[in-house]
């Protein structure tokens, strides 16, 4: 490949509208997990604790109902009010919230329950106590819980994609992305600060990442983009549950009636790029 | 191969007829510090050494046969930060001498056979690419269906930004090839040496069976610099080394460069070793 095979820099057009799209999947009166949960789900009893000392209420686990169907269910939960942004920590789990979302996939094998994943969330949190207590050592193995699971498994990114701590649980049989939602490898700030040295270039980095719904669907890392009501899901809550609701049943239903087999799900992440001859 | 690429940090002396010492300053002939595997002979500090010069250190002479020479990945998002991508690579393919930041192939270790794999630093920050994660996911593959143990020396500042969604997914794609490794009952070696961050640690390096890191190397998820930006918190002492990992119980042990190869034939003794008659029957 040649230079003059390149894009130039991102126009400012691109930029403005990869920025406007990282913005409405950030609008504070998004729906979060709980929010569509109760609408999407029936039954919904939220369980606690990784059963090793921590409760990260980041990390929010459970079980339902879904249609006829039995769940057990793993989400990332951002905080609305002054109170529960703290306590949630702005959606960003430490290792104890990867630990409880092992627990889940574990109680979901045992029990033989399909799995279904709501993903928001900046990131895993950047803290000295997460490094202490093994941050990158608990994601690493809720990646290898994910690829072991013997139970069919669909993901929703509904907001945020953030990097690490959003691929802890997306590994997924499936993978739906709500039409204002992204997944990226770092947050656009973050990215500009490496590549830009400087995080004002966030909106650049944004359009450069290409992190939009749309490309993650045309390379295949997505299945299906969920559409929002004009404007956003922040619009109304009501209409983004229903039309999330039939989506989710009818790709869970179709997990599992291609034949269910953990190993596909490792091929598909194995084969992911599509670059190489396997 | 010249000394220049053997290891990085020492820009005064890219010549390599002395070294400087990045930590205690002091200056010896290339020759000296060659023979103690860039560790400086006053002060013990590690320099970084690049991949072929990692994989000298650790073959049996003669015993390295490259895997997937040519497996090499392309500009997938077209990215232009402050300067064109493709430029980055093609520069530091030919400054590295490596088609990625990963060399593999097969070598014996004091005699023992394994699967190899050594992250280059040097090459835009070890980072973690379409082609390295092909590279690694094969050698463990490669690994898995010659019945080698696996062996990874880890040097890597995580994600490569410039492949934006495709770079986070090689955590997955690495992790699912170690599955394969794991059902053939093979064991991993995971050797941790300065840098180890983000997705690098946050994937494949965290699941060796054993686990090694070499001293005082930088191992985290998110680097000093930006948990403070972040947080404000204040860092403890030693934050994030292999010592501080180590002592949280998320690291076997620490292990000087001199003494890396021993100990690792000395692993590779017990778990690819004959088995007896107890252990046999597990088989």
């Amino acid at each position: 490949m040649t230079a003059g095979d390149l894009e130039v820099e991102a126009a400012p057009d691109d930029a403005a509208a990869a920025w406007a799209h990282v913005e409405v999947s950030r609008h504070p009166d998004r729906p979060y997990a709980l929010d569509l949960i109760q609408r999407c789900l029936d039954d919904f009893i939220e369980l606690h604790g990784d059963r090793q000392g921590g409760d990260d209420a980041a990390m929010v686990i459970g079980l339902a109902r879904l249609g006829g169907h039995r769940l057990a269910v793993v989400a990332n939960q951002k905080g609305r009010t002054l109170e529960e942004r703290g306590r949630r920590n702005f959606g960003m789990a430490h290792p104890e919230g990867y630990r409880k979302a092992q627990r889940l996939f574990t109680l979901a094998g045992r029990l033989k329950l399909p799995v279904v994943s709501f993903i928001d969330t900046p990131g895993a949190y950047p803290g000295v106590a997460a490094e202490e207590r093994g941050q990158a050592w608990a994601i690493a193995q809720t990646l290898e819980a994910q690829l072991a699971l013997p139970t069919p498994y669909l993901a929703v990114v509904i907001g945020e994609g953030g990097s690490g701590g959003a691929l802890a649980t997306l590994l997924a049989d499936s993978v739906m992305v709500l039409e204002h939602a992204f997944l990226s490898v770092a947050s656009p700030e973050a990215a500009a600060a490496i590549l830009f040295r400087d995080a004002g270039q966030k909106q650049h980095a944004a359009a450069a990442l290409r992190l939009e719904a749309k490309n993650l669907l045309e390379w295949g890392i997505a299945d299906e983009i969920v559409p929002e009501p004009e404007g956003g899901a922040h619009t109304d809550w009501e209409k983004t549950a229903a039309l999330l609701r039939p989506r989710l049943e009818a790709r869970l239903r179709m997990i599992t009636e291609r034949g269910f087999d953990p190993a596909r799900r490792r091929a598909r992440y194995r084969q992911l790029d599509g670059l190489f001859d396997a | 191969m010249s000394v220049s690429t053997a290891y990085t940090g020492v820009q005064a002396n890219k010549e390599g007829s002395a070294f400087t010492c990045a930590a205690c300053k002091a200056t010896y002939p290339a020759a000296q510090v060659a023979g103690t595997l860039y560790v400086c002979p006053g002060c013990s500090h590690h320099a970084r050494v690049g991949a072929h010069e990692r994989i000298r250190q650790l073959a049996d002479k003669g015993s390295f046969q490259e895997w997937d020479a040519n497996l090499t990945g392309t500009d997938r998002l077209g990215f232009f930060d402050t300067r064109a991508y493709v430029d980055r690579l093609d520069e530091a393919r030919a400054r590295q001498q490596l088609p990625d930041a990963l060399l593999t192939g097969s070598g014996t270790i004091h005699g023992f056979a394994a699967g190899l794999a050594a992250f280059d630093f040097g090459f835009l920050g070890g980072s973690l690419s379409t082609a390295v994660g092909e590279r690694l996911a094969r050698a463990i593959e490669h690994s898995a269906e010659a019945q080698l143990p696996f062996v990874c020396v880890t040097s890597s500042g995580g994600a490569r930004m410039q492949e934006g969604v495709f770079s986070l997914m090689q955590m997955a794609k690495s992790v699912s090839a170690l599955h394969e490794l794991a059902e053939a009952h093979l064991p991993f070696i995971s050797i941790l040496v300065d840098p180890t961050m983000g997705g690098s640690i946050a994937s494949f390096a965290a699941l060796g069976d054993v686990i090694l890191a070499e001293p005082k190397a930088m191992i985290g998820f998110t680097g000093a610099r930006v948990i403070t930006q972040a947080t404000y918190e204040q860092l403890p002492a030693g934050f994030q080394t292999s010592e501080f990992h180590h002592a949280r119980g998320l690291i076997d042990r620490v292990v000087d460069r001199r003494d890396l190869k021993a100990v690792l034939a000395q692993l590779l003794a017990v778990l690819a070793g004959p088995a007896g008659e107890i252990d046999q029957a597990l088989a």
